[in-house]
């Protein structure tokens, strides 16, 4: 299993991957914007994106609209990560093919159960 | 921070005014033109002096303003309260990536000494109770015997590190004291520069008063937030009706959706 953790910031990425590696995802990498992101994922692989909203640069809503507009990316399961609270903003990221939404801060055990969910509808 | 002086003058003029006003009347009805004149020059001199005054208040107050938060380096990034303001909350931002980097370092390297610690012992426990259970044949016995050995041993410099490194995390918080002190100093700042605008906008209240200008609606754009951008953390959640104030918010909002 292939995840890439995309946040501005390097705290959060570490902490994002220290979770995913005591939940027994060890092969992550990191990007901190969307446009390094997405060429990343269009020659990487991947078989998750976690994705921050807030990054200068490509915001993680517009990746999450690139992903799901590229023929071989519109089925990656993406988790949004994200201090973005607003209803309108979680309707905008569900309406977008979000997968699961994460609002920070949060816990490991929430962050568990969101994959968890996300793969177990995935099969 | 020195308070400006906001007694003005103004009312004592409008007092004044209202008087003479009547007077003024008084002198119309008596078909005394002259001194209605010299009334209304009178009236005139008052208002100029005031308005004198008033300007040079305002004059005064902006000058020490600019002077309070040393805005009149000619030069951005000069030293200006809004440069050290910059200046202080960079600070705390780069002062709590270290702390939550040294944390996490420690973190990291803590983890491999508990899970080792954690094995270790379930191995020994496994061994123990086959013993127990006099289930060991005397060469287990003895592996047994060397592996308590040099667990113990292990154990005791593995604690001591794991000390070390809990105790390096407790500091690492130390931050927070720092950082506070910083942000309650801008804070002050922030506040200050508000209440001197207030003040300046109600000096030129009075100004705009004596000389009668009107200056209708002053029409400030307001920026929308652009929610795909982002708006950062909701500091109000729990007040805000169209914020989630958590994850069950979230779950909520998410399913009436037919998540």
């Amino acid at each position: 299993m292939k995840i890439l953790v995309v946040d501005d910031f390097s705290t959060m990425r570490r902490i994002i991957k220290n979770l995913l590696r005591d939940l027994g995802f060890t092969n992550t990498s990191e990007a901190d914007d969307g446009n390094t992101a997405l060429p990343m994922l269009q020659s990487g692989n991947f078989d998750f994106l976690v994705t921050d909203w807030n990054m200068p640069g490509m915001t993680g809503i517009e990746l999450l609209k690139h992903v799901r507009e590229d023929e071989r990316l519109k089925d990656l399961p993406v988790l949004m990560v994200t201090a973005e609270a607003k209803r309108d903003q979680i309707v905008a990221a569900a309406q977008a093919g979000v997968n699961g939404y994460v609002i920070k801060p949060f816990t490991a055990a929430v962050l568990k159960e969101k994959i968890e969910k996300i793969f177990e509808r995935a099969g | 921070m020195t308070t400006l002086e906001l007694e003005s003058p103004g009312n004592e003029f409008e007092k004044l005014f209202s008087e003479k006003a009547k007077d003024l009347m008084a002198r119309l009805e008596k078909n005394d033109l002259a001194g209605a004149v010299g009334l209304i020059q009178e009236l005139q001199k008052v208002r100029d002096e005031n308005l004198y005054q008033e300007i040079g208040q305002l004059t005064r107050a902006l000058h020490e303003s600019i002077k309070k938060f040393k805005l009149d380096s000619s030069v951005q990034g000069a030293g200006s309260d809004i440069d050290e303001a910059n200046d202080g909350l960079a600070y705390v931002v780069d002062m709590t990536a270290k702390a939550a980097n040294k944390t996490m370092d420690k973190v990291e390297d803590s983890l491999p000494l508990s899970q080792g610690i954690a094995a270790e012992s379930n191995e020994i426990h496994q061994q123990w109770k086959r013993f127990l259970n006099k289930e060991l044949n005397p060469t287990e016995f003895r592996e047994l015997c060397k592996h308590i050995s040099t667990f113990l041993k292990s154990t005791e410099s593995n604690t001591q590190k794991l000390n070390q490194n809990l105790n390096d995390i407790l500091l690492a918080q130390d931050f927070q004291d720092l950082t506070g002190q910083v942000i309650q100093k801008v804070t002050t700042m922030v506040t200050d520069v508000e209440s001197r605008l207030v003040n300046l906008v109600s000096m030129a209240g009075h100004v705009d008063q004596l000389t009668g200008i009107q200056h209708g609606e002053i029409n400030v754009e307001h920026e929308e937030a652009d929610l795909n951008k982002g708006v950062g953390p909701q500091v109000h959640a729990d007040e805000e009706e169209d914020v989630a104030s958590n994850q069950d918010d979230v779950d909520d909002l998410l399913s009436s959706l037919g998540f």
